[in-house]
């Protein structure tokens, strides 16, 4: 295994199967917190903390537990309570570390768990059987990497989303079309635009 | 008078289970599990798949989530309604892998999803952890309902826009048949990207915005009624007083 794989694994995850606009996890964050760009990029910082954690601990606990124990069948449980308690440790801890950080972060931590790129992510890693092809540690890594690409390809979009939507604010966009139905056709139009990435790495 | 109080409760009942469709839809006027309704709703077959499973799903757990209400600690709410949640939908993963297993693939990661819906978390949340068990059977299959409508339409229009197809990939007979009056090959004008991601946020972006245009109609019209009213009211007014004085001044005379 090369480096290669790593850069892939980022490059892919981040532009070519961007999770918002391609794979349309994560789409409720992406229009709820997308007015502003400051909490845009709170979301995304947030984000990319928990979903980092959630692909190592869910990959752990799905070849160390659940495959020995042969309950591959509670997956799904299993992964979104670890989800959850996560998003409670990672708040926890954010508090006692940094308070001002848990200042500009500590509202949009709480939304994670609901978030389905989190999820998404944790299952994907799972499905596409890195361990099998990669071996279980080598394995974690690239599911590390493509979960850290995700988290950046997911910042991108925010940033550069809730940038037009700052200028969105002050367009004279018709009365019926005004919120969210013109972010969607905005959202729709940046899909187009990532659609031309598509097969630029196999 | 018992009677009347019966009917009332069924008429409530029935604006229950209806409540979903149009007034409340949990897609197009919540904006409440949008993740699916943009990814499996290239086809009409798979919106209707997805559909069911939620209606299932969304049943299920309003009916548990009811049933041990007054057992849940407020402060662990959330924690046990997820679990109750994740449980039925691997009870439909599992089922769909072992008796539709097309549908499972073509959801594919979008059914371990359905655990993060926003719609499911938050009617057990708003409805279900308040109501009884009747009564929340009939909100998760009503608000289901209305899930699977919207995801329904929006499979329509992405699939007749992406392939020229109206539903299951059956054309209308308009092409190439004879006896036809109009000769409209509606594949030729298909377009490949609304089967597509970015055909996704476009249509749902159309059509919530053909819903407000038709609201913002109806609103003006029920404003310009009332206004009407009002000038009548007020025409009718003035009317009286005149008369009334002039009743007054022929009194006098």
């Amino acid at each position: 295994m090369s480096w290669t794989v790593f850069f892939v694994a980022i490059f892919s995850s981040m532009l070519i199967n961007n999770v918002v606009l391609m794979k349309f996890l994560g789409v409720c964050p992406f229009l709820g917190v997308s007015k502003k760009t400051g909490s845009a990029l709170g979301m995304s910082a947030a984000v990319m903390f928990v979903m980092v954690i959630a692909a190592f601990v869910s990959y752990l606990l799905y070849y160390l537990v659940l495959v020995p124990l042969e309950i591959e069948f509670v997956q799904t449980i299993s992964f979104i309570l670890i989800i959850a308690s996560l998003v409670q440790l990672v708040e926890m801890i954010i508090k006692k570390i940094s308070k001002k950080l848990y200042k500009s972060l500590g509202v949009y931590i709480a939304l994670i768990t609901t978030n389905c790129a989190i999820l998404g992510i944790a299952v994907e890693n799972i499905t596409r059987d890195f361990a099998g092809q990669y071996g279980l540690f080598p394995g974690l890594a690239v599911a590390v990497t493509t979960a850290f690409g995700a988290a950046l390809g997911f910042g991108l979009v925010m940033f550069a989303f809730s940038t037009i939507r700052e200028r969105l604010e002050g367009a004279n966009v018709p009365e019926a079309w005004k919120g969210v139905p013109v972010s969607l056709i905005t959202a729709g139009i940046m899909a187009l635009a990532f659609a031309g990435l598509g097969g630029i790495v196999g | 008078m018992a009677k009347t109080k019966n009917m009332k409760k069924e008429m409530s009942r029935l604006a229950n289970l209806t409540k979903g469709f149009f007034k409340e839809n949990p897609v197009f006027v919540f904006l409440l599990g949008l993740c699916p309704a943009l990814a499996v709703t290239g086809t009409v077959e798979a919106s209707l798949g997805m559909g069911l499973l939620v209606i299932f799903v969304l049943t299920g757990s309003n009916v548990v989530v009811s049933l041990i209400r007054k057992w849940i600690p407020h402060q662990i709410r959330v924690p046990s309604y997820i679990v109750i949640i994740s449980t039925f939908v691997t009870i439909v993963g599992l089922l769909t892998e072992a008796y539709a297993y097309a549908l499972h693939g073509e959801l594919g990661i979008f059914i371990p999803l359905i655990v993060v819906n926003c719609l499911i978390l938050g009617r057990a949340e708003s409805y279900a952890s308040k109501n009884k068990v009747h009564d929340a059977a009939i909100d998760g299959f009503g608000m289901g309902l209305g899930f699977l409508g919207a995801l329904v339409v929006i499979g329509f229009f992405r699939e007749f826009l992406s392939t020229g197809a109206i539903a299951y990939g059956v054309f209308l007979p308009l092409a190439e048949t004879p006896g036809s009056i109009i000769n409209i090959d509606s594949y030729v004008f298909s377009m490949d990207a609304f089967g597509q991601a970015p055909g996704g946020f476009l249509v749902i972006g159309l059509l919530l915005g053909i819903f407000n245009f038709v609201a913002i109609l109806k609103r003006n019209k029920k404003e310009r009624e009332r206004q009407r009213m009002i000038e009548e009211k007020k025409r009718q007014a003035l009317e009286r007083k005149r008369q009334k004085a002039q009743e007054k001044a022929g009194a006098k005379a």
